[in-house]
Parts: C-alpha cells; sequence; structure tokens
C-alpha cells in the first residue's frame, strides 16, 4: 500500500470497526430507552471520550486559533476548504438528481478557483450561486435508506449506521485526505481541523447553556437536523412533531411507526437501491456486520408512514 | 340609528385590529426590529446581560406562548403533573429557552435576514413563517417559526433553526429526567440550571 492512502486507510479502518461493533451489538438488541438509540450504553461511553478529546486538545487548539488569526484570514481558510468540498457535494447533489444544484456546485468551484484566487474568497455566493451542504449519508437518506442506530463514533462525533457508511465514502472523497505529500497533508487536515472546530465554538457555547443532558440534546438535535437535510430543509411533518394539535402535550412523546430506526428517511424512489446495494455489499461483508442491506431495501419500497397533513 | 352603527364599528374594531398582523408580518417587524436595536446598542453585542433581557423581554416574550411550548417538550409527561408543576415548568423552561435565545442573540453580527413568501391558508389556524441568515463566507442557515392563531394575534410555538426545534428537542431530555428523578427532579434540574445560568459570565 501507498503511504499516501495511510490516514485515509486507517480512518477507514477505525470507523469500519466502530461500524462493526455497533452493528454486531445492533444484532443482539440491546435495548435502549429509546429505540432509535438501541446502544445508548456504549454512545455515551464513546460520547464521553470525544467529549475528553475536546476538552483536552481540539477546543483549546481551536481558541488558540481564533484568538491568533484576525477574522478575514479564517475567512479565507474556511473558504478554501469550503471549495475543495463542493467538487464532492456536487458529485452527491448529481448523484441525488438535484442536477441545477449540483452544476451550481460545479460553477462554484470555477469561480471560487479562478475569479475566488483559489478559493480563498467565496465570490460564487455574491453572483448567486448558493453553497449547498450535501455528503454521502444524505444521499443514501435520499435514496430511500432509513437512519439506522443512531451511533457516536470516536473522533467522528454523531452519527447512524447509515451516515456512518456513508462517511467511509466521503473519507474515500475527501481531497484533504488525499493528498499525497505526508507533510503537507498532515499539515492541511490539521488546520482545517482547527479551522472547523473554531467556527463551532459559538454553537457550543449555545449547547452548553440549554442542555440538561448534552448526549441526549444532541442526538435528537443531530437525528432532526439529519431528516432536515436530507429534505433540504423542508422535511414533512412528522406525526409528533410539535406543531401538530393544541393539545399534542399530551400525546406520547414517540409517534407510532416512526422510531423504527429503519423507517425509510426519504421517499424511496425505487431505481438506486439495486445500485447502492451492490456498491455496499462488499463493505458490508467485509466487515461482517450481520446487516442485510437487501432486507433494509426492500423494507424502503413501502410508503413512508407521514404526518402529513 | 347613528349610535348603532358606531357601537357596532366599535365591536367589529377590536377584533379586526387583533388580527390585523399577519404572521409573517409579524414575525419580520419583531427579528427588524431586534436586528435595529442590537446593530444601535454596543453593551448587547458585548454581552450586557441586562440590556439583552430588557430587549427580548419587551419585545420578543409577547409574541411567544410558553405554556404551549413547556406541554409539547412534557410530552406525556405533562397529564402527570399536577397544575402546580405544571406552572413551575413553565416558568423554568421559560426562563432557560429566554436565557438560551438571550444569549444567541448576542452573536449577532451583521447577517441578514431574508424572509421565503407564506405559504398557508387564510383560515389556517397555524402556519410555519420561513427565513433565512445569510451571513457572508457561510452556509445560510434556515431559521423557521411555527405560529398559532389565538385571540391575542399570533404566538410563536416553536423555534426551528437549521431544521432543528428548539422545542422538540428537549421531549427526550426531559423524559430522560423525569424517567431518573420524577417531574420534581425535572423541576429541580431545570431550577438549577437557570441558577448556573445567572452567575455565569456574559459571553466575551
Amino acid at each position: 500500500m501507498k503511504p499516501r492512502n495511510d490516514v485515509c486507510m486507517n480512518a477507514l479502518k477505525r470507523l469500519g470497526a466502530a461500524l462493526l461493533i455497533a452493528g454486531a451489538a445492533a444484532g443482539c438488541a440491546t435495548t435502549g430507552e429509546n429505540p432509535r438509540d438501541p446502544l445508548e450504553p456504549i454512545n455515551r461511553a464513546i460520547f464521553g471520550f470525544n467529549e475528553g478529546v475536546d476538552k483536552a486538545v481540539l477546543k483549546p487548539v481551536a481558541e488558540g486559533y481564533r484568538a491568533v488569526l484576525p477574522g478575514i484570514v479564517r475567512a479565507g481558510v474556511t473558504n478554501f476548504f469550503a471549495n475543495l468540498e463542493d467538487v464532492w457535494i456536487g458529485i452527491n447533489n448529481l448523484l441525488q438528481g438535484k442536477v441545477e444544484q449540483g452544476l451550481g456546485d460545479v460553477m462554484r468551484v470555477a469561480i471560487n478557483s479562478t475569479f475566488g484566487l483559489l478559493g480563498l474568497i467565496d465570490v460564487a455566493t455574491d453572483a448567486g450561486l448558493e453553497k449547498h451542504n450535501e455528503d454521502f449519508g444524505q444521499t443514501l437518506g435520499r435514496w430511500g435508506f432509513g437512519s439506522g442506530p443512531y451511533l457516536v463514533l470516536p473522533f467522528f462525533g454523531p452519527s447512524s449506521l447509515r451516515d456512518g457508511i456513508g462517511s467511509m465514502f466521503d473519507v474515500q472523497a475527501d481531497l484533504v485526505v488525499n493528498i499525497d505529500h505526508v507533510r503537507t497533508r498532515n499539515t492541511t487536515f490539521a488546520v482545517r481541523t482547527a479551522d472547523r472546530r473554531a467556527n463551532l465554538l459559538d454553537a457550543s457555547q449555545v449547547l452548553e447553556e440549554a442542555a440538561l443532558d448534552k448526549y441526549t440534546f444532541t442526538r435528537e438535535s443531530y437525528l432532526q437536523r439529519r431528516r432536515s437535510q436530507i429534505y433540504d430543509g423542508s422535511p414533512p411533518r412528522e406525526e409528533e412533531s410539535g406543531a401538530a394539535r393544541p393539545q399534542d402535550g399530551l400525546r406520547p412523546a414517540r409517534a407510532q411507526g416512526h422510531d423504527s430506526p429503519w423507517a425509510p428517511e426519504a421517499r424511496g424512489e425505487a431505481l438506486p437501491h439495486a445500485l447502492i446495494q451492490s456498491a455496499l455489499s462488499p463493505v458490508l461483508s467485509a466487515s461482517g456486520a450481520p446487516v442485510s442491506v437487501g432486507s433494509t431495501a426492500s423494507a424502503l419500497t413501502t410508503s413512508h408512514p407521514e404526518g402529513n397533513r | 340609528m347613528r349610535f348603532l352603527l358606531s357601537l357596532l364599528l366599535a365591536l367589529t374594531a377590536a377584533p379586526a385590529f387583533a388580527q390585523a398582523t399577519p404572521p409573517d408580518a409579524l414575525v419580520k417587524s419583531i427579528t427588524e426590529d431586534v436586528i435595529q436595536i442590537i446593530r444601535k446598542d454596543r453593551e448587547i453585542r458585548a454581552g450586557n446581560p441586562k440590556r439583552i433581557a430588557e430587549v427580548v423581554e419587551t419585545k420578543i416574550l409577547p409574541h411567544f406562548d410558553f405554556a404551549r411550548m413547556t406541554r409539547i417538550a412534557m410530552a406525556v409527561n405533562w397529564r402527570r403533573a399536577t397544575p402546580e408543576q405544571q406552572k413551575a415548568l413553565t416558568e423554568e423552561f421559560k426562563t432557560l429557552l429566554v436565557r438560551t435565545y438571550s444569549n444567541a442573540l448576542t452573536q449577532y453580527r451583521d447577517q441578514v435576514v431574508d424572509y421565503k413568501p407564506l405559504r398557508a391558508r387564510p383560515d389556517d389556524a397555524e402556519v410555519t413563517v420561513k427565513s433565512e441568515i445569510r451571513q457572508k463566507g457561510a452556509q445560510s442557515v434556515a431559521l423557521d417559526y411555527d405560529l398559532e392563531r389565538t385571540p391575542a394575534g399570533w404566538k410563536v410555538f416553536d423555534v426551528k433553526v437549521g431544521g432543528v426545534s428548539l422545542i422538540t428537542t428537549y421531549r427526550e431530555d426531559f423524559a430522560g429526567q423525569v424517567r431518573e428523578s420524577g417531574i420534581d427532579g425535572l423541576i429541580k434540574v431545570l431550577a438549577a440550571k437557570n441558577r448556573s445560568g445567572e452567575t455565569r459570565k456574559p459571553a466575551s
């Protein structure tokens, strides 16, 4: 194996191992309090570990990064990496059949890489080309895959079985991880990590203030956020959504039929299932996870129990 | 006859006024109001808690239905609470939400808020007003308000930031606390959280 792939492969291996454990444990059906989070005890442990890493390393580094560099430089760094990401975002938009958005992303990369001085300035947004947020987990969701059990991955943070599998593709497609020169790659990776965490400092402060139990709050936010992202900001109303009836405070917190972690997130278009099934089967069989993509995929063709009125 | 006419006018004028502000216009005017104030007020941006509390209390609170928010967040446990507990829960949850919201306000810099056209029928009892916060060099964040029609005008009962509901996110959090230590336990945790927030130094 060429050394350039070391970081990438290690990350993938770690992720694969985490998914393997998670998948295996999901198979054992450890019953947690929340049907969407059957692995809560394990997840909580990993969440605690991640918090520790964040507190000891990431957050202090990000605070230093924010203190040392002027805002305009940090904006340039953020824009630079955002421009690299737009490539993969565009591909995902195209994979989801959103041709207009996908072409918009391609245009963004073209404009920002040239007029935007290699991506340091986001001129495309000013030109009316909106920045999107896509990843392979969202693409899988768009294709009809439910999130599966909620997972907290070491270092990667909140995820789900579907999004974790998606992340494996995201890491593969990550241009930074694929840089040839080792030292350049490591430095670039470190700068991007610091920049990302710095951009989240305010948000994590709000989370700290708002949550009673940070783990639960993070999980609920993550699941809602992903659902919203898959529908590009306008998910159908859920049965349990607060926007139901005035007396909905009297309803059980968990709506019927919606809490199965395997419930399809988006209305599945039948076509890509076979495709994705064949694409994923080597991954799953290699990891030995007791997850039948076939059964998931076939379950996905059932209609979505929407609470949409 | 004339007297009757004026009486009729007087009677119809009051409810007409209460319904005069449509929900999207209401959200827009509150937001623009608050943004104007923050833009002018250095102390708010510096995190002066007193000044922020003033703005939130006078401009924002009157348009929020905290009782309904608490009911949604409590879900099935609402019915299990006594009226006194319900009152305490509403009070503490209100304080927590106001504080979180206030601190988020201090982080406002020069974002622009865009409003999406309202999709609702005139007789809808509940509507969602969608807006988007745009900031240079960052992806825009969706900010949606759920409002209900009440005799006193439209009231906000949920706010969604980037698709994440401020209220339903608390459901599992609250349910967990109740499972662990009952409704009184939840009230205690909320109160402690609120007290710790008071002594916290304002965000830099």
